[in-house]
């Protein structure tokens, strides 16, 4: 019997052979990554192993993204126990405001995490670089205080599901964000409870790099331990020329056991909005009915990135945001939002009266940068709809591709793109 | 060890932002975070909790974010066990780590209701139901997972074996 791509990357690095679903193993660590929310916590933790060593500063990335440009004084006592860790122990992948980018968006940019690694990060949200081929997952912060002393962690080898995505045929508007939310549709907020979710088929082949971090960066709202895409020229082109050290690219075996098999067909699929408060609450946006909204957000680890953004301004170009909506552009990255200010595409948001912020997660988690009063409505481009997620916990969160936001954002409702432009 | 506490109940899919909203994250100081676990599930929580109950709830608890503010919160709320049928992993890991006992049973967690007082062994995963006489078994954890929790803990565990190999 073969094995998926997610237990040979596991085998590699745990000096094993062979694994199998459900073994415990201990896997050397090629990054471990923090945020100001839970890095604080691990410093803490790693200060108390009484250690005075990081297993290696290169290995180690830390991103204050969630509530900076700090946002009150508190944010800034936590970003500055982050700033002062890093340049005691030398961590040259400290990213300052400025520098800074969401890390989802910014790790695979700056070609700090590669095909064939084990990342663990203390943030959700790490299953994102799935999608370059690597096993990444989310942990806590211990797990990235044990992980910084010892540049290992133990896992229990995850089962796989395999998805599916058969034919190339994508309806108009439809991005990676659609296929995601369709799957976690399908199978549940613990669809994939402590499992790999493996995405294949020729949807997935003809999807670029940004939407497939958008369908690996939410494996985690259907469960999943993991999301991963088998490496193939897509993801070559993306790597080349970003990475600085070597790297691996695995395949699944023909015979390789999968706990489910799962198939969608690519055109079954129409743009997505999943309602109020769970991800597994998507309908299509056709079905969506009348649905007056107060904020727009397009941005985030889940859709921050340069196409997200082209595609949403596609839609803004010489519209106006409805008179009833804050509509808020976040670019994911530094170098995404140069890039959005020399296509002409921070032009056009801004003609059509929609704020545009530099990098943050601020409003995704109820941060800053957009919070929602209570019984306001937002549409965002964000991966949670959880109760009180963007603010009051009588407001409401939907979630959406960007061309779906721009749409809602010039109708003042849930829209089709469609809708603004045939 | 054997707990035994009053019980609060929640429903499925309790998330990480349920326990503690993020707009409380920029700090991780216990006692802080304890002033608003559960709050926007149940705004009086924080003054209902007392030290020692026990949190029944549905399946996928913990979904959500990796924030261990979660598992941190809960413990500081008082709450010294939590019981469902399945834990999101992040959360499950996390609550491992930190020492905060958890038990996957799904009989208790529907037989259980709100106020019920219950009394839990943790090295045995029997459940009992003292206020109706129910007894219920929770899936026992793998050896390495007792190991940990054994030596206090993730850190601890690190301790003693960076202590071992130096």
């Amino acid at each position: 019997m073969g094995m998926t791509i997610t237990e040979k990357i596991l085998a590699a690095h745990a000096g094993e052979e062979k694994v199998r679903p459900g073994q415990l193993i201990n896997a050397r660590l090629d990054v471990v990554l923090g945020n100001d929310v839970t890095s604080p916590v691990a410093i803490k933790e790693f200060e108390n192993l009484g250690t005075d060593k990081v297993f290696d500063p290169e290995r180690i990335v830390l991103v204050p993204d969630h509530f900076t440009p700090n946002k009150d004084i508190k944010s800034a006592e936590q970003a500055k126990l982050i700033r002062e860790f890093a340049r005691k122990h030398e961590i040259i992948n400290y990213f300052e405001v400025g520098r800074m980018g969401i890390e989802h968006c910014l790790l695979p940019e700056a070609g700090l995490v590669l095909p064939g690694d084990v990342i663990i990060g203390a943030d959700s949200h790490t299953c994102t670089y799935g999608a370059l081929g690597a096993f990444a997952t989310g942990v806590g912060s211990t797990d990235m205080a044990a992980g910084m002393a010892t540049g290992e962690a133990w896992f229990k080898v995850p089962s796989s599901i395999k998805f599916i995505f058969k034919g190339a045929d994508f309806n108009p508007w439809v991005s990676g964000k659609d296929l995601i939310l369709y799957a976690i549709g399908q199978i549940g907020v613990d669809g994939a409870l402590y499992q790999a979710m493996e995405f294949t088929g020729e949807g997935i082949e003809a999807l670029s790099m940004d939407s497939r971090f958008t369908m690996c960066n939410m494996a985690i709202e259907a469960g999943g331990k993991s999301g991963i895409i088998v490496p193939d020229e897509t993801t070559l082109t993306y790597v080349k020329g970003r990475a600085k050290r070597e790297f691996k690219l695995y395949q699944s075996d023909p015979d390789a056991e999968y706990a489910r098999v799962l198939e969608y067909r690519t055109k079954d699929i129409e743009p997505q909005v999943a309602f109020p408060h769970l991800p597994e609450n998507a309908r299509n946006v056709a079905d969506a009915g009348d649905i007056k909204i107060d904020q727009v957000v397009i941005g985030s680890c889940t859709n921050g990135r340069i196409e997200d953004l082209r595609l949403a301004a596609s839609l803004m170009e010489g519209k106006k945001v409805h008179k009833d909506v804050r509509c808020v552009v976040i670019p994911g990255t530094q170098a995404i939002y140069l890039q959005a200010v020399k296509e002409g595409l921070v032009d056009i948001f801004i003609n059509a009266q929609a704020a545009v912020s530099t990098p943050t997660c601020g409003p995704c988690l109820g941060g800053h940068m957009g919070i929602l009063a209570k019984g306001e409505r937002a549409l965002a481009t964000t991966n949670r709809n959880f109760v009180g997620r963007m603010g009051h916990p009588e407001s409401e969160v939907y979630l959406s591709n960007p061309a779906v936001a721009a749409a809602s954002a010039i109708m003042g409702r849930i829209a089709h793109p469609g809708e603004v432009k045939k | 060890m054997i707990l035994k506490g009053k019980t609060w109940k929640f429903g499925a899919n309790i998330d990480t932002d349920a326990i503690i909203p993020a707009r409380y994250l920029n700090t991780s100081q216990p006692e802080e975070l304890a002033k608003h676990c559960m709050e926007d599930a149940d705004p009086d929580f924080p003054h209902k909790v007392s030290q020692g109950d026990i949190m029944v709830a549905g399946k996928n608890f913990g979904c959500g974010s990796s924030r261990e503010h979660a598992p941190i919160a809960l413990k500081a709320a008082g709450i010294s066990c939590v019981i469902a049928p399945t834990f999101a992993r992040i959360f499950y890991r996390n609550a491992i780590n930190i020492g905060l006992p958890i038990l996957e049973c799904e009989e208790a967690a529907e037989g259980i209701q709100e106020g019920d007082v219950v009394e839990v062994n943790t090295d045995t995963g029997a459940i009992k139901n003292l206020t109706t006489g129910a007894e219920f078994q929770a899936a026992p954890f793998p050896e390495f997972i007792e190991k940990i929790m054994a030596a206090g803990g993730l850190m601890a565990y690190v301790k003693e074996r960076t202590r071992n190999n130096g």
